[in-house]
This record gives C-alpha cells, structure tokens and sequence, in this order.
C-alpha cells in the first residue's frame, strides 16, 4: 500500500465551455510527502484539487487517490479536506458540526473524545457551543481544519489553510502540518504564502494554466547561495580576486556581495580574505528564496 | 443511515433557523382564529331560525335542520382545509428551496459531499428531512381544524384518511420539485419557477373548471395537461372531492368543489411524477461540477 501514490493524475483537463480551467495536469504525490501546489490566480489551482477529490468533473483524463479512481466512495474515509472559503452549516455549534461531519465519517466510537481534543488542538474549547455564525474568519478556518483531522486522514488537501489566520494561528497551522508528517500523513497544501510552503513541504510544483511548469524538490534543493560580505572601506582592491570564488560580484559601499554554486565555498571565502590580511565583519549567506523561484519560473512562463 | 443523519441535520436546520418555531406560531395563530370564528358562529347557528339555513333545503325537507347546519360546518371545514392547503403548499415549495442552490452558491456543500456517501444520499436526506417536516406541519394543521370543527359543532367530514393521504402526496410533488429545481438553478430562479408552475397548475385547475361547466373540451383538456405537469392543484380538488358529503358534491363550482372531477389515475400519475423527479435530481445533482 506504501508504494501506491497518495495522488496519481494523468492528463487532467477541464473546460468550462470555451473557457480552459486546466490544460493537462499530470501530477504524482508519494504517500507521506508534504506536498505544494503553487500558482498565481487563475492557474487552475482549485479547480485541479476539486478534480482531486471529484467535486468537479474533468473534461478528459483520469485520477487516482490512495490507488483508487476520484470518486470511489469507501477511499474517501481516509481523505480529509478544508476547502478554500471554509463556509459550512452555520447554524451548527462547533461541536454539533464536528459531530455531524465525524457521523459521515462513519466514525461510530470515541467520537466525544476526538471531537475534544481536535477542538482543543485548535483552540477553540471555549468556542465550542457557540454556532458557527458567531465565529470570526479565523475561527471558522480553525473548525474547519479540525474537520479536515476527524478521521485520521491518510490524504489531506488543504486549501489556502491560513488565509484568515493571524501570526499565531499560522504558526499552529505550520505545527499541524509538523505533526500530521510526522504521523505519516499525506498533505496536498495550496497556498499563496511562499514562506510558509517553504518551511513545511517537501516538494512544490509551480502550475500554470493547468499545467506543471516546474518540480522543486525541497528537501534535496541544491541551488546556488548569494554571499554577502563586509569588505570595509579599501576593498575595492580585492574584487579581482574575489572574481575566482563565484559570479555576478557587486559591491556597495562597504559590503560585496557575490553568487556562489554551493555553500561550501564560503569557508574558503572566509580563508582567503584572512589570508590577504583583511579584518572581516560579517559574511551572511543566502539561499535564493522560493519567492525568486517563483518569480523567475512563473515569469519565463509568461514570456514563453 | 446516512441519509437519516442529513435528513436529521436538515431538520434541525429548519430548528435553528427558526423555520418550526415561525410556522407553528403563524399556524396556531391561524387555527386560534379558526377557532373563535367557528364558536361564535355556531353559537349564532344554534339559535337561528331554521329558515335561515339554507332555507330552500329546510322548507322543502322538513326536519332537515340538522342537514342544513352539517352543509354549513362542512362548508368552513373545507375553508379551512383550503387555507391549510396553501400554508402547506407554501411550506413545501419555500422551506426546501434553498437547500441545495444556497449550500452549493455559499460552497457549504463541499465539506459534505466529499464525505464518503454518494451524493445521491445528499439530495435523499434532505428530501426526507423536508417531508418529515412538511407532513408533520400538515398533520397539525390540517388535524387542527378538524379537531376545532369536531370539539365546536360535532361535525367531521368523510374520509379524511383518504383525502389527507392525498394531500401529503401534493406536499411530496411539491418537495421534489422544489429540490429538483434546486440541483441546477439559484435559489431565487428555483422559488420562480416552483410558485410560477404552481401558479399555472391554479390556473389550469379554474380553466377545467369552467370549461367543464360550459362543456368546453379544450378548456377542459388544458387544465387536464397542466396537472399533468404540476399535479397540485388537481390532488387538492381530488381531496376535498374526496372528503365531501354527496351534497356538497353537487355543489360544482368554487375553490373546493369539482365540475370536472380528477381522476384517481391523478394519483398513480403524481406518484410516477415524484419517483421520476426524485431520480432526475439525484442524477442532476450527482452531474453537476461543485
């Protein structure tokens, strides 16, 4: 069961009359992976993930999830899912709501118990016989995500998870994605907030129209390194030798900044400027961020 | 099982939402007015003159005072009836005509039918939980004028097992239709349609009427074909048809009485039309992109 992908689509396409949703969408997603699915607006994010989990019809091509086709009833038990604009039955409490989805669930024992904790989990135990109507955004994106955990989910999609959370509330939503990785949980995140994917998800397509425009692994992501150091007044005369270590070198002021393949090359940086008898201040090292990434392939994509 | 459970949650909606809570004010209201009425003019018919109830019966018949007066209970037993009829009709086009169209526009819908149940269960649970309500709201109403006419004058019209079994079954066509609606239009597109079939089932109903009292076949024939596509109005006539004395019957034109009396194939027919209607929601709503 371990080796069946917890997502496998091939040739996903989606028209909606003239309009092209989704071009050709061919995605695979291993059981326990962490997985972004990145896009500007309009891309076709949403409309993929309905087609995931069968709420909207593909056009042509076909999916499967936990190794069974989209909209095999049974698999849907082990599949958890908050969707975008977290808009539920609001004149639930947030216990009654639990209940009612956990009873769909099939969930017939220790339902009490999971409902409390999970409502625990997110905070919301003072909230808990309260309707849904009374609930701020955050609070409603919070049962939500509480919903999604009922079952023990194998496969969970959450979509734009911390769109009406606060800094606090992201950071819970970074330590449930944490936790459920750690219990082997798959997780299908879309999200816009770069900084947030990159901390927490192992890989990261980059879609555009419907279409996979980029893989990044995140966790073998070897890319090249921006140093920045602080050469002081008369460096000037060092840049030559500089040159050697990387490319792109630029100086301001006092500080040089230059790109490098791999960050191992920094020692050496380091050494050579002791070496020229140079008293160095500071070196800081950067990783291009997924957000450069995001831009460059997402804007060659637009050029192309 | 889980069509109970969303039959269970669409009834507390109607809870919550205070749907119950303003129909059974609205129609104890209604039944305390009903009420009232039939004590103070049974007391006015107590003491009247014979003459004064239908005097044409009492002076041709004598001793048909009791005759007269059951005329009259009958009469307002059928008002009443009538009245209960469109709070019912009301009740069953309006409170489901959301359920669907609102849950799909607000994306509530989502977090349910990716649950692991089909959705034909969605549009079955709700179906029930909206005939539950609806036969229950019937029940109490429509017994309560029963009850008033039984407890102020003695009277009870005939019956009544058969003709409330057929108005629960115009309750349940317009349920279905108003559900079905539902899976493809907007809420406010599905109450026009749902009121505007209605009101042409009203209309081809008065239509057979009055074509069968001036022996106009075609005028007769339209009202026939519209009951076919709504058969509410002609189930209402075929109840009160049913639930009235030999006299009454007599009696061919008004709001409850029938010069061209529907058939009980009208009854086949509406259970055909709602068995048909489910199954084409079902499958519409299980189409439809989310």
């Amino acid at each position: 069961m371990s080796n069946t992908p917890a997502i496998a689509s091939s040739h996903l396409r989606k028209e909606y009359g003239a309009k092209l949703a989704v071009k050709d969408l061919t995605l695979e997603v291993p059981q326990g992976e962490v997985f972004g699915f990145l896009g500007p607006n309009g891309a076709g994010k949403s409309t993929s993930m309905k087609m995931l989990l069968g709420l909207v019809h593909p056009t042509s091509g076909t999916a499967r999830m936990l190794g069974k086709p989209v909209g095999h009833v049974a698999t849907r038990s082990a599949v958890g899912f908050l969707p975008e604009h977290f808009r539920f039955q609001d004149w639930l409490t947030g216990s009654e709501f639990l209940d009612f989805h956990a009873r769909l669930l099939g969930m017939r024992v220790a339902r009490a118990l999971r409902i409390s904790s999970l409502l625990e989990r997110v905070d919301l135990t003072d909230a808990r016989d309260r309707q849904l109507r009374t609930y701020s955004k955050g609070m409603l994106q919070r049962v939500g995500l509480a919903m999604a955990m009922l079952n023990h989910p194998k496969l969970i999609f959450l979509d734009e998870p911390t769109s009406g959370l606060d800094p606090l509330g992201r950071l819970m939503v970074r330590d449930v994605i944490t936790e459920l990785r750690g219990e082997g949980t798959t997780v299908f995140l879309n999200s816009h907030l770069l900084s947030e994917v990159e901390v927490t998800c192992d890989r990261v397509v980059f879609i555009k129209q419907g279409e996979v425009a980029r893989e990044v692994n995140l966790r073998e992501h070897v890319d090249t390194v921006t140093v920045e150091v602080c050469i002081g007044s008369n460096g000037a005369a060092l840049l030559p030798g500089l040159a050697q270590f990387g490319t792109d070198l630029c100086i301001h002021g006092e500080n040089c900044t230059l790109t490098v393949a791999e960050a191992s090359v920094i020692p050496r940086i380091v050494a050579w400027l002791v070496g020229q008898g140079l008293e160095i201040y500071k070196v800081a090292s950067q990783r291009r961020s997924l957000e450069a990434l995001f831009i460059e392939v997402l804007g060659t994509e637009r050029m192309g | 099982m889980d069509i109970l459970t969303i039959a269970h949650l669409t009834f507390h909606e109607a809870r919550r939402r205070r749907v119950v809570l303003s129909g059974l004010v609205f129609g104890l209201a209604f039944l305390l007015i009903f009420g009232v009425s039939m004590v103070l003019i049974n007391n006015q018919l107590e003491t009247a003159r014979p003459e004064f109830i239908f005097p044409q019966i009492t002076r041709a018949v004598p001793g048909s005072r009791q005759l007269g007066l059951n005329l009259v209970y009958e009469l307002f037993t059928m008002a009443g009836l009538y009245a209960i009829n469109f709070l019912i009709v009301m009740m069953s086009v309006l409170t489901p005509v959301d359920t669907l169209s609102g849950e799909i526009g607000s994306g509530a819908i989502q977090s349910l039918v990716v649950k692991p149940l089909n959705r034909g269960v969605v549009v079955l649970g709700k179906w029930l939980g909206f005939w539950l309500l609806c036969a229950a709201y019937l029940l109490l109403m429509g017994g309560g004028v029963l009850l008033i006419m039984r407890i102020v004058t003695g009277y009870s019209p005939e019956n009544v097992i058969t003709g409330f079994g057929i108005m629960l079954l115009e309750t349940t066509a317009l349920i279905t239709l108003s559900i079905a609606g539902g899976t493809r239009l907007s809420t406010l597109a599905n109450g026009v349609m749902c009121f505007g079939l209605f009101g042409l089932a009203f209309i081809g109903g008065w239509v057979e009427q009055l074509g069968a009292l001036t022996n106009i076949d075609a005028a007769k024939n339209v009202g026939i074909v519209t009951s076919l596509f709504v058969p509410s109005e002609a189930l209402w006539r075929l109840a009160a048809y049913n639930m009235q004395s030999p006299i009454m019957r007599e009696v061919t034109i008004g709001p409850f009485s029938s010069a061209s009396i529907p058939s009980n194939f009208m009854v086949v027919w509406s259970c055909l039309y709602i068995v048909v209607l489910l199954g084409l929601a079902v499958r519409s709503f299980s189409k439809r992109d989310l």
